[in-house]
């Protein structure tokens, strides 16, 4: 499989010589990301992978990504955004609920950023990144509740504007930070009832493994109480990784593997693509949905 | 998955007799499921038919029709705790919850005490508790709905919010009853919804932090209700009934006394290590270098101190008041003054080196970078000066008074000036972006990480990506502010005319705490060791452990603070309106 990628990769070469457009090839990209010392304009590298994986027959995963960057002479802008969202309650609407959240809030985020942001007349802003991402998942939850009643997903949004990245969240994808240096960090909080109860010392690993509630989520997109996405800015790693995921990633293959996986990868697509492969290797029991970004400048 | 109607009983046509009527639909697709569906409404409804208690309203009827099932029930006057939540503004009084949380108890006990089995409610919360309109307990919706929810595979969504762990492994016990009621006392005394936090938290949000008014004893009964093993809390509805009607007692009592708990050391105790008096009113804040103080006052004097002990060294003396912060650099001490120059002294002897003539009075801290002194004026032009030359480098029109001091940094300078704008510009004093706050900021900006922090008058605190000059976050304080913010970690701290000095976590503007002050704070807050130091207009110098807002110690001085403190060695020196500049043991 991944040699069969690779040459898809490889073909490419020859016409991609000289032609500006992606996809790039594994050689090209290394030169960009570890020759060069500096890169101007900073700008992200995006990867992303998906798999229904081996025990499931339908895909309720959405994964969503854009990626723009604006060169002037006076301003070098990389702006992202992206998206992994997870359905559930299967006869409900769950690859619905995932579908209409990711799309209707990168279309609602494009408006009120992209538009602003890299358009000719860039409007005065009159709403912080916090207020239009906290509209952003309101808006992905009018539609879940009106498009996919009964059915919900989480939602794990990510906007990269320059150096920072603002994580809109609810539910239990994930965003994470990887560092070469070896760290690895969760950057967003698991809305599980369950994991909850084991840092409470209620429930044993063991039990929460079986827990008949284990994929209980004490908020997600398409619910009927009032919630609030946890929405958080941080600078982005660089040089590092951030990773957004789905529980079938996560959920099967450990944090070394995934540092190892990306770290020791030439691009952030090879690297989405075996860490899927990881995933489905220790079973799939899940939809898989990963997405790589790296700031290079 | 239902509603309730209100209805008007025809039995009785010459009065009008409401009763409620509670419909539940019945979504089962399997045929036997739907039965059993039916079959335990009806047990259930057998149950609350024979109830009496003044907390249960009567069963009158029940019927089912096609997917649908009907409870006919006395219809309740009033509304439920969550909407006499929503509608309220303030806080609940302690008393008014109290009788509540008794006749909840006592509903509770007579509940559990049924036989042969206790019955368990199983969802107290807000919207399930009436308030009628002689302000008694009603509880409604005895979890008979809950037969109709179809069970569903895979992830789910469920908010609780007021269930006790063990309710979770399918215990309900009139224990979780216990600890719900006690969730739902939490939710009504410090008005944090539950359900829009995680779970089982209430102890890391603590009712007297967001509502000091509770007594501390009525706190212990509901935390003792919300322990998480339930072999902690009490162990009846009765029992804590007993509790509750003991602080109500005690309360009663001691009601005049329960303030605000006392600081670890008075204020009488701190004794400064040194004073020194200028010829009128301090404002701007000192600067520390090489055991001398320098200090800017309202007599138009620019003062160097001995560190140590508080002895006058020289003054210069220049044709107005000072109320910026001086900056020294390579022994040449450089500052404003409103007489509308900026001048450079040597540091050693006070001798003017040279000075330098704006449009307007300079009420902005110079700041010296790559050679150059970069400075704000009331003329509205932000002056670069070279430091060799003495020549403007070049100049900024920001279009309206600049009292905010620049930040520079990465070859780009941030400042605020009057008229709302930020602006960042490059060393070639181009403009990179500006951003606009609805009115002025006189803040000067912090940049940390990649973000731009500053407050305005408009009472915002914002955060902005120092790149784009995008918005990133507003935090809104209760009134403007001139105050510039520090930071520790992943928290700012900031004052406010609102009298407030708020600690925010930078990732998400949630506020830690906040520390009220007796008056409007336009000084600006500073880190030192593990704690943030900052004056008021109060008069007092706070001295606050940076965690969690806890007052160490405050100094009373004679004058509004509107300086920042600074602080070198252990020693903190500040400035007051009283004319003098007190050094204190930090």
């Amino acid at each position: 499989m991944i040699k069969h990628f690779r040459r898809l990769f490889e073909k490419k070469k020859p016409v991609s010589m000289g032609v500006e457009t992606a996809p790039l090839s594994p050689e090209q990209l290394q030169t960009v990301t570890v020759v060069c010392t500096e890169c101007k304009p900073p700008q992200l590298l995006v990867g992303s992978a998906q798999s229904v994986g081996k025990q499931r027959d339908q895909n309720e995963d959405t994964l969503l990504a854009l990626n723009a960057v604006i060169s002037d002479g006076d301003t070098g802008l990389p702006f992202g955004i992206f998206i992994v969202a997870d359905g559930m309650g299967g006869h409900q609407h769950g690859e619905i609920a995932s579908g209409v959240a990711a799309r209707s809030m990168a279309e609602y985020l494009i408006k009120k950023l992209y538009g602003p942001l890299y358009g000719a007349n860039s409007e005065p802003q009159n709403d912080s990144l916090h207020e239009i991402m906290e509209k952003a998942v309101h808006e992905a939850q009018q539609i879940v509740t009106r498009k996919a009643p009964g059915g919900g997903t989480t939602l794990t949004a990510a906007i990269v504007i320059g150096e920072q990245v603002t994580l809109a969240h609810v539910g239990d994808t994930r965003a994470y930070f990887i560092y070469p240096d070896g760290r690895i960090q969760i950057m967003t909080q698991d809305h599980s009832l369950v994991r909850r109860l084991v840092e409470l010392g209620q429930l044993t690993e063991e039990e929460a493994a079986v827990h008949p509630q284990r994929n209980v989520l004490y908020r997600a997109v398409g619910q009927v109480e009032p919630f609030q996405p946890d929405i958080n800015t941080y600078l982005l790693p660089h040089p590092g990784y951030m990773m957004l995921c789905s529980d079938g990633l996560w959920g099967v293959v450990t944090q070394a593997e995934i540092f190892k996986i990306i770290t020791s990868q030439p691009n952030p697509v090879l690297a989405c693509h075996e860490l899927i492969e990881a995933a489905n290797n220790a079973g799939g029991p899940d939809n898989i949905s990963a997405l790589l970004v790296q700031y290079i400048n | 998955m239902g509603s309730v109607y209100r209805a008007r009983d025809l039995h009785f046509p010459n009065v009008v007799k409401l009763v409620a009527v509670k419909e539940m639909i019945n979504q089962a697709p399997d045929p036997l499921v739907r039965q059993t569906i039916v079959q335990n409404f009806e047990r259930e409804a057998n149950i609350l038919v024979a109830l009496a208690h003044p907390s249960i309203p009567k069963i009158f009827d029940y019927f089912t029709h096609d997917d649908r099932s009907y409870l006919v029930l006395e219809h309740v006057n009033g509304k439920d705790l969550e909407a006499v939540l929503n509608e309220s503004q303030g806080f609940m009084p302690e008393e008014q919850v109290i009788s509540w949380a008794v006749e909840l108890c006592d509903v509770l006990e007579y509940l559990h005490g049924h036989k042969p089995e206790p019955i368990i409610f199983r969802d107290m919360k807000p919207s399930n508790v009436m308030v009628n309109v002689q302000n008694h307990i009603v509880l409604v919706d005895f979890g008979i709905a809950k037969i109709f929810k179809s069970g569903q595979k895979g992830t789910m969504i469920g908010t609780e919010g007021y269930s006790p762990p063990e309710q979770y492994r399918g215990d309900a016990t009139p224990l979780a009853d216990i600890y719900a009621l006690g969730a739902t006392l939490h939710h009504i005394l410090s008005r944090k919804d539950p359900r829009l936090e995680a779970p089982f938290t209430f102890s890391e949000r603590p009712i007297r932090q967001s509502n000091p008014a509770v007594s501390p004893d009525f706190e212990t009964v509901i935390n003792t209700a919300l322990q998480y093993n339930p072999q902690d809390r009490f162990q009846s509805a009765a029992a804590m009934k007993e509790a509750l009607l003991a602080v109500a007692k005690k309360t009663g009592a001691l009601s005049k006394m329960s303030i605000q708990s006392a600081p670890m050391v008075s204020e009488q105790t701190i004794k400064p290590l040194w004073t020194f008096k200028c010829e009128d009113e301090i404002r701007g804040s000192a600067v520390y270098d090489n055991g001398i103080i320098y200090l800017g006052a309202y007599d138009n004097n620019l003062y160097a101190i001995n560190a140590t002990d508080g002895s006058f060294i020289w003054k210069y003396p220049t044709g107005g008041g000072i109320v910026s912060r001086p900056t020294i650099f390579d022994g040449v001490v450089y500052f404003g003054s409103e007489d509308s120059k900026l001048y450079a002294l040597n540091s050693r002897t006070g001798k003017l080196i040279w000075d330098f003539g704006t449009g307007g009075p300079i009420r902005c801290s110079p700041r010296v970078a790559e050679g150059h002194i970069f400075v704000g004026s009331d003329d509205g032009y932000l002056h670069v000066i070279n430091i060799s030359t003495y020549q403007r480098a070049w100049q900024v029109d920001a279009g309206s008074i600049i009292r905010s001091s620049p930040f520079i940094t990465n070859n780009l300078v941030y400042f605020g000036c009057d008229s709302g704008e930020v602006f960042c510009v490059d060393f070639r004093g181009q403009i990179k972006w500006r951003f606009k706050a609805k009115r002025a900021v006189t803040s000067s900006p912090l940049v940390d990480q990649g973000v731009v922090y500053f407050a305005s008058l408009d009472s915002t605190f914002c955060a902005v990506d120092a790149r784009s000059g995008w918005a990133i976050w507003r935090f809104r304080m209760g009134k403007g502010s001139v105050s510039s913010p520090c930071k520790a970690d992943n928290l700012a701290f900031i004052g406010s005319a609102d009298g407030n000095i708020y600690c925010i976590e930078v990732g998400n503007a949630k506020e830690i705490w906040r520390f009220r002050t007796e008056h409007q704070v336009s000084g600006s807050p500073i880190i030192y060791k593990d704690s943030v130091y900052c004056g008021s207009a109060d008069g007092n110098l706070y001295c606050l452990e940076y965690r969690t807002g806890r007052l160490r110690w405050k100094f009373d001085t004679g004058g509004a603070i509107t300086a920042t403190p600074t602080i070198y060695n252990n020693i903190v020196y500040i400035g007051s309106v009283d004319h003098i500049l007190y050094a204190l043991i930090a």
